[in-house]
């Protein structure tokens, strides 16, 4: 098959690892994604808050700095759990913006195009296929959360010495695992959306529409019932509870109310309610069915052909 | 000699609707076409062997590798051109095959050179940079083509390649694949409703009929063994002293009408003979047919069996 001969011949050459062939899709996408200069801004946008936070970990150890700034320490955001949280929070919410961007076309638009059975008729199984697409979205999200996180920590360690990496050791997995889960469910969520929907835009509003109304949905839960219960059904949230789990912040009793009724029989009757957010476990276990739902979406759309019984 | 395609009690069902019904059979020819009507399950069946199906029972192997085991070892060496317009979006049409390349495991600077060279091969060489939702209905069935043996496959399997294609472009088309066939590189396995396209490529026929294998025959052999069948339009003379004097020969005959007689040729028999053997009885050959069943005559005689099932698994 020569350019010049124009024969059909056979490839004989060497072959890629089988395992290693799926990271030929994110290669590609990755190639495409970056073709976008809106994509490409936000992208430079994300890395603004890590800057920041950089800078403010080198101003808590040079005093001239501070001298210079006219900033006293204490003013300071201190460099603690907290501050790791926080900057999880923030990259978190601009991994989501990113993933809007980037993900929903990932499925659908080789959906839209018959791509599955191109795809799916070489040495590549289903489960490839969408680990590949994930592998899109995790390599870029974790250039915002995770790996800037874990820099971030590694710099204040070599400032803060060998006593405080020591102290607050147990925050790097806190740093990897909370960015983790949120990645795994950014992915799965948005690639699920994206196999179900066809159209780009509407994938990316559903994807927006399933973080933002049953957030909603539950304050309204929450402000009607005089409970926190209805933070189990806001991904938001519930995924603030395992960050401030993971960092040792969680608290359940966040506060109460206390009011009054007035009864007929009983006169004015007093009650005082302790609001109580939700479990770990039970956020944890919100998470986990989440993903299995997802899980269990893409196995039944991602296939070269759709069969009806 | 390990088959191409050898089919085990193969069938699939859909729900509760079988689609294949214990298919058995070995596949062997360098070109094989699969025929059969709609929904007799000729797709089902490719998309079986590229395992997008799984087999209810039984099973396949394609070069003695089974189907369902040996699933990715199978695909490694397939490359499959789908019916319907398959590509990906905002992707130039070398980008897109180099892709496809990789995916089949070959290292991305090879990729990109096989990509150029698949290309050219099927004609798409000035068109390649151009991204493949641009192109023409012909252009796309030829970029699905390059995609399909830029891996250098050892078995194509083609879906209805020429579907919507003008006549030169089929032409090329068909003319792709019988170079390819004749290279002898790569089998093919051809499924087209057109019986003029499996009758200029394929040297093996499957007739699917009703998900059971209404004939499977090699068209090589159904030829030469028709050769011998010949048909004779005379006039004149003594007719009935011309056949017996045929028949002395060795050879069947049956007369047709007043002026026709068919005759089924012995291995010692020249067309000379029959000459000399009209000139002898004052007939007049007016016409003599070489008559063979061609691959319509094959196929209907397939789909005359009333539950699509061969009576003895040949024609």
């Amino acid at each position: 098959m020569a350019v010049y001969e124009h024969l059909y011949r056979a490839y004989e050459g060497e072959q890629h690892t089988a395992w290693s062939r799926f990271l030929v899709i994110p290669r590609y996408a990755l190639r495409e994604v970056f073709k976008s200069k809106i994509f490409t801004t936000i992208f430079i946008l994300c890395f603004i808050y890590p800057l920041v936070a950089a800078i403010l970990v080198y101003l808590h150890h040079n005093v001239n700095a501070l001298a210079l700034l006219q900033i006293n320490v204490r003013e300071l955001l201190p460099i603690d759990a907290s501050f790791f949280r926080t900057f999880i929070e923030v990259q978190g919410a601009f991994a989501f913006i990113l993933t809007v961007i980037v993900a929903p076309p990932l499925i659908s638009r080789d959906l839209a195009n018959n791509a599955l059975p191109l795809y799916l008729c070489r040495p590549l199984s289903r489960t490839e296929y969408v680990l590949g697409k994930m592998a899109v979205v995790v390599f870029l999200l974790s250039l915002i959360t995770w790996v800037p996180g874990l820099l971030i920590f590694l710099f204040q360690a070599s400032l803060g010495g060998f006593a405080w990496l020591w102290a607050n050791l147990w925050m790097v997995g806190a740093i990897f695992l909370g960015s983790l889960v949120w990645i795994v469910l950014l992915a799965l969520i948005a690639l699920a959306v994206s196999a179900v929907l066809k159209w780009r835009v509407v994938a990316s509003g559903a994807m927006v529409g399933l973080f933002m109304v049953p957030s909603a949905f539950g304050e309204i839960i929450n402000e009607l019932f005089l409970t926190r219960s209805g933070h189990l059904i806001s991904l938001w949230v519930t995924m603030n509870s395992i960050w401030r789990g993971l960092f040792g912040l969680f608290e359940r009793r966040v506060g109460n109310v206390r009011g009054t009724v007035t009864n007929p029989i009983y006169d004015e009757q007093f009650f005082d309610i302790v609001l109580m957010e939700p479990p770990l476990w039970a956020s944890g276990l919100i998470i986990a069915f989440v993903c299995g739902v997802c899980v269990w979406l893409l196995a039944r759309k991602v296939r070269a052909y759709e069969v009806i019984g | 000699m390990t088959s191409v395609i050898e089919l085990e009690q193969l069938s699939v069902t859909f729900g509760k609707r079988p689609i294949l019904r214990e298919l058995d059979g070995a596949l062997n020819g360098r070109a094989i076409g699969l025929l059969g009507p709609n929904g007799a399950g000729k797709t089902t069946l490719i998309h079986t062997l590229l395992g997008f199906h799984p087999p209810t029972s039984g099973t396949a192997r394609i070069f003695g590798q089974d189907i369902t085991r040996d699933a990715k070892q199978v695909r490694s060496g397939v490359g499959y051109m789908p019916e319907r317009d398959s590509f990906i979006a905002k992707m130039s049409c070398v980008h897109f095959v180099r892709l496809m390349a990789e995916l089949s495991g070959i290292p991305a600077d090879h990729a990109l050179e096989r990509a150029h060279e698949a290309l050219f091969y099927v004609g798409l060489g000035e068109a390649r940079y151009r991204p493949v939702d641009s192109y023409s209905l012909g252009m796309k069935q030829l970029a699905k083509l390059a995609q399909a043996i830029v891996h250098g496959p050892k078995l194509i399997i083609l879906d209805e390649p020429t579907n919507g294609l003008d006549p030169p472009t089929r032409n090329r088309m068909i003319s792709l694949i019988r170079q390819i066939r004749d290279g002898g590189r790569a089998r093919i396995l051809l499924s087209s409703h057109l019986l003029r396209d499996v009758e200029e490529c394929c040297d093996e026929i499957l007739v699917l009929n009703d998900g059971y294998i209404a004939a499977n025959c090699n068209l090589e052999e159904e030829r030469k063994a028709n050769r011998k069948f010949i048909e004779l339009e005379t006039r004149g003379g003594n007719r009935v002293a011309f056949v017996e004097a045929i028949g002395a020969l060795g050879c069947d005959y049956a007369l047709l009408g007043e002026r026709r007689v068919k005759v089924i040729m012995q291995e010692a028999v020249e067309i000379s003979d029959l000459y000399r053997l009209a000139h002898d009885n004052e007939v007049q050959i007016r016409r003599l047919n070489f008559k063979r069943d061609s691959l319509e005559d094959i196929f209907l005689k397939a789909m005359e069996t009333t539950d699509g099932r061969a009576t003895d698994g040949r024609l």
